[in-house]
């Protein structure tokens, strides 16, 4: 009985003379840390991905917490209403910064695109960039290997094996730009997001000249200016053989869209369009392309 | 020779792929002038060359149409007499565009210091300096396959002393036979090139290191070099990759390469045996690098053989002169079977590091299905440098670059053992490749 009180009392002694030692310590090495820190971590979306600019959202947290302004500090996964709850805790100003999502600027699916030899290497487009031009005569366009897929942490892009061409589900996409970084092309642009999700924009950023370009593939853009004519709203740039539509300027009026004469632009999410009916539209497209070649032979 | 010695070789590593050498006993035949050549302005390793000439501007063969900028460049000279077509961009090797000049070939008129005659002149009369300036205006560069200037290598930097040149003849490739026809063919023109670079190292000892495969390379050198005071010839085992600059000078001294570190450390240069006679060819007989012995092989290729071509000669050109490109070609590689790249296009024009063109069968070149690492270890057992390739593709795959370089990334010699000899399968080298390029591009 009395071993069994000694081994009591012995252990119970070593635990609090344990405990003793490690409360010192803590004391004694006490880092001390901002309270609105946890506060401010506890207020952003935990997803550690980086979008921020920051390896993790703590310390994104802590980068708010102690940066004079909030200007520069932009989390695109809570976006502009976690942003606010952020402002509030820290009683710091924020600007108002517009939601954007991601976009694929390449439309060279299998049947725009002809394929002219085949890669069997290493699964990875950006293994594919460094090698060689791809599977298709075009330096730019995408390679199809899957390497926007698989760094999305949010499972907001898809391979469509029909096309050979990546998909966002722009209800999923955040913007955190993980997507626009793996690309090795850089055909994969963070645009500002419209109601009902819309998009108009230049799906190719080819900057051969057009006659080229068309060879590579049949809706690469020409650079033909039509597009930055017929803008109103001054939101087409037009460099380089290539068009460029400024989303902050854009007001989805989609004139360009029916004046491109290789389908480069793209408008998506769009209702149908009620004046043509599908025939018609087939035969004004066939007129455009046709009255483009003779444009280009001359 | 020294026959009674045993053959050496470097220690780590290395790999015996089956040689294939189908075009070793068919003679250097000259190819005839195409109807018109493409020459790239980024034949080298360094900065791309500026044209010196414009369109429609009349060149002769040897005049000089693109200047190098900057310390580490060479100068790039027409290879054909005729008419500037064009200066625009098209495609390179890769399919990506680069700069290039297109001349159309009217007659084959040359530049008049050009001695075209084929007598060998054995004294070398220019002093070190004159020799230096000469190899730099002749646009030489290294012609095993990475292509860098010839002169940055000639020149040693102040504090350090080299105490013998080593000529590489191993070419350990399989299918590739251009340096054995030119030990052959051009044997005692090479020793005047060896000559000419020793002077300009200052230099008294020559090592040509040879592979065994070669035998008859082996007695004819021999038998020449002792004409030649200071050259001896060493036959050296066979094993991949021992052309390899630090592969050849451990089989050939013994002495390691450490990290990062450049051969004139332990005390040797490494030139190839090509770059010998180019040399040969500028400094005594004017002649810039405008051709290059290029091997056309492979198994199904109706008649391989080796051609002397002039730079920018297109692929589909030596094809057709080969006899065609046959139905069944799955690949077309330039450079070796382990080390080349495979072309997208056959338009694409000979450049001054290309040392063969291998035509090979569909059924050769596919891929078999990637399965997971089985973590045997052969990659590390033949990796030459003593890396972990299978360490290596999974750092690189996750990102890891700063554990990379600690890993010694950058000493990867791509020389593509560890894919060859993985039982998975495994594209290692592809990756490592990668890793190397992410690393570069942090430090």
């Amino acid at each position: 009985m009395s071993s069994i009180l000694i081994i009591i009392l012995s252990l119970c002694s070593i635990g609090i003379v344990a405990a003793i030692i490690l409360y010192l310590f803590a004391q004694k090495f006490k880092v001390p840390e901002d309270p609105i820190i946890h506060d401010v971590e506890d207020a952003l979306p935990a997803a550690n991905c980086g979008g921020c600019g920051y390896p993790s959202c703590k310390i994104f947290a802590e980068a708010c917490v102690n940066s004079d302004s909030l200007d520069d500090l932009y989390c695109p996964v809570g976006g502009q209403e976690t942003m606010d709850i952020v402002a509030n805790l820290l009683g710091k100003e924020v600007k108002q910064t517009d939601p954007r999502v991601a976009v694929i600027r390449c439309s060279g699916s299998f049947e725009n695109r002809p394929r002219t030899n085949h890669y069997d290497g290493a699964s990875s487009c950006a293994v594919a960039s460094a090698l060689y031009v791809g599977d298709t005569d075009c330096p730019v366009g995408c390679l199809s290997m899957d390497d926007c897929v698989e760094v999305c942490e949010f499972e907001a892009i898809y391979m469509n094996r029909k096309t050979g061409l990546p998909v966002v589900i722009d209800e999923k996409c955040t913007a955190c730009g993980a997507c626009v970084e793996a690309c090795p092309r850089d055909i994969i642009e963070l645009r500002k997001q419209n109601k009902k999700d819309r998009h108009i924009f230049v799906s190719c950023i080819n900057k051969e000249k057009g006659g080229i370009a068309r060879k590579y593939c049949s809706v690469a853009c020409i650079g033909c200016t039509k597009c930055f004519k017929v803008c109103e709203f001054e939101a087409i740039t037009m460099g380089n053989n290539l068009a460029f539509i400024d989303s902050d300027m854009c007001a989805l009026c989609r004139r360009c869209v029916t004046e491109c004469p290789t389908n480069a632009i793209l408008e998506i999410n769009f209702p149908p369009r009620r004046t043509k009916t599908d025939e018609e539209k087939k035969t004004a497209s066939d007129k455009i392309s046709e009255k483009v070649k003779t444009d280009i032979k001359e | 020779m020294r026959r009674n010695q045993a053959l050496t070789t470097y220690k780590k590593g290395g790999i015996h792929p089956a040689e294939y050498k189908l075009t070793d006993k068919s003679p250097v035949q000259i190819l005839p002038l195409p109807e018109k050549v493409t020459i790239l302005l980024s034949q080298h390793i360094g900065v791309p060359a500026i044209p010196v000439v414009s369109k429609g501007d009349t060149v002769k063969v040897g005049q000089l149409i693109a200047q190098g900028k900057g310390f580490v460049s060479a100068n790039i000279h027409s290879s054909v007499s005729g008419k500037v077509v064009k200066i625009d961009s098209l495609p390179d090797l890769t399919g990506y565009k680069k700069s290039a000049i297109v001349i159309e070939v009217e007659g084959d008129d040359w530049e008049e210091n050009i001695i075209q005659s084929t007598d060998l002149l054995k004294d070398i009369t220019l002093s070190k300096d004159e020799i230096l300036e000469k190899i730099r205006e002749s646009g030489i560069v290294g012609l095993g396959g990475a292509a860098f200037p010839s002169h940055v290598k000639l020149i040693l930097p102040r504090d350090k002393k080299a105490e013998a040149l080593i000529i590489n003849g191993v070419e350990c490739e399989p299918y590739l036979t251009s340096d054995h026809r030119l030990m052959l063919e051009y044997g005692e023109e090479m020793m005047v090139g060896i000559r000419i670079l020793m002077k300009v190292l200052n230099v008294r000892k020559a090592m040509i290191g040879i592979e065994n495969n070669k035998a008859d390379a082996i007695y004819h050198l021999t038998d020449i070099a002792s004409k030649f005071p200071g050259i001896e010839v060493y036959p050296l085992k066979v094993k991949y990759p021992q052309g390899s600059e630090k592969q050849l000078i451990e089989a050939l001294t013994g002495r390691e390469v450490p990290s990062r570190k450049l051969p004139v450390d332990v005390g040797v240069i490494v030139h190839n045996i090509s770059t010998a006679y180019a040399v040969y060819e500028a400094v005594q007989k004017n002649k810039p690098l405008i051709n290059r012995i290029v091997t056309v092989s492979g198994k199904s290729l109706k008649k391989p053989s080796n051609f002397v071509v002039r730079i920018g000669t297109s692929v589909r050109f030596l094809i057709e002169a080969a006899g065609g490109l046959p139905e069944n070609t799955g690949k077309v590689i330039s450079g070796g079977l382990m080390m080349g790249k495979a072309l997208n296009s056959l338009d694409v024009p000979v450049i001054k590091g290309m040392s063969g063109i291998l035509v090979i069968p569909e059924d050769e070149t596919k891929r078999k299905p990637i399965e997971p690492c089985i973590r045997c270890s052969k990659c590390v057992t033949v990796c030459p440098m003593g890396l972990e390739p299978y360490l290596l593709m999974s750092l690189t795959q996750n990102g890891n670059f700063y554990r990379l370089e600690k890993e010694m990334v950058l000493d990867c010699l791509e020389c593509g053992s560890c894919s060859y000899i993985c039982p998975a399968n495994r594209p290692l080298l592809d990756y490592i490749r990668l890793g190397k390029t992410d690393v570069k591009k942090i430090i």
